[in-house]
């Protein structure tokens, strides 16, 4: 056992664990399951509860702006997906380059997000407005869940965008590179993960028709 | 499978692609087919259109397909603590 540590601390100037890291990122990844899985049940108990309400209150909702989030989050998924293939072998510059592309994909579904909530809130459609008061009460329930939840993923995606930023200046400062690219593994799950959920969101609030 | 670099499984930038084209394949099938309304059915494809979509997210991209069996465990546990929780909480609701 000493022996196998010896020649570990030879090749490497400082003990790193890899798998070890990986695990703390899935165990993170599990609390984040659990935190939009609450979020996920509330909404098939209402749902079940307010079918009717539930449709009426989804044909308000942009299907085209959601279905072009849905995309653009798929092809970032992909870009740093392959930004980790590209570190692995050694492509330093190409990680870079797909690192920055994730990046400018996740500011386009904020924007996205962005004009799509501003249209919603200009129609007086916001939490607590008088207008959703108005409305019954599984309309309300409907547009609570929506802001709730792709606010929280729209958080975890501006999250995701500075962890990823991170990211790009460690590759650029060699902190990340061919032999050791934990972090950048770890990030890319966190962000698969944000797609994974995006994934649920999108049909469960723009495609019920 | 040549390149074992620290017994890791490199995937490379075509299988990825490949990937991501199947995801944007099924994201149009989803959407059209909510388009059309199959009424009662509609709902049940989505989520299984969502399901494959997860799968290949999870295997492929998230490499868990050539992972070590422990996260393997770790994704079926949060998966079957989910599905718990949503069992106990719809057998109170549909029978109450």
């Amino acid at each position: 056992m000493s022996n196998h540590q010896e020649t570990a601390a030879a090749t490497h100037q400082t003990h790193r664990d890899d798998v070890g890291a990986k695990m703390g990122m899935w165990l993170f990844l599990f609390t984040e399951v659990l935190l939009f899985g609450g979020l996920f049940l509330v909404y098939a108990v209402y749902r079940y509860q307010y079918q009717q309400q539930f449709h009426i209150a989804a044909m308000e909702l942009n299907t085209g702006i959601g279905t072009l989030n849905t995309i653009i989050l798929l092809t970032s998924s992909l870009t740093v997906a392959l930004s980790i293939a590209a570190i692995q072998k050694g492509n330093k510059f190409l990680s870079m380059i797909l690192i920055l592309t994730t990046l400018i994909l996740a500011a386009m579904f904020m924007v996205n997000k962005f004009f799509e909530w501003s249209t919603k809130f200009s129609h007086g459609i916001y939490p607590g407005s008088k207008e959703l008061a108005a409305k019954p009460n599984g309309q309300i329930l409907f547009y609570g869940l929506y802001f709730v939840m792709t606010g929280l993923h729209g958080l975890h995606v501006l999250v995701g965008m500075v962890v990823l930023t991170f990211m790009l200046v460690f590759i650029k400062r060699d902190i990340i590179t061919k032999d050791s690219y934990a972090k950048l593994e770890n990030s890319g799950l966190y962000w698969h993960l944000v797609d994974l959920i995006w994934i649920f969101l999108f049909p469960l609030f723009y495609l019920i028709q | 499978m040549s390149d074992h670099d620290n017994k890791v499984h490199h995937i490379s930038y075509g299988t990825y692609i490949l990937v991501w084209v199947a995801l944007l394949a099924f994201t149009s099938i989803t959407v059209t087919v909510a388009g059309i309304g199959l009424g009662r059915y509609t709902l049940f494809i989505a989520l299984l259109i969502a399901a494959i979509k997860s799968t290949l997210v999870i295997n492929i991209f998230m490499h868990i397909k050539f992972d070590e069996p422990i996260f393997k465990v770790f994704l079926a546990l949060s998966g079957v603590t989910l599905l718990i929780i949503f069992a106990l909480t719809f057998f109170d609701v549909l029978f109450r």
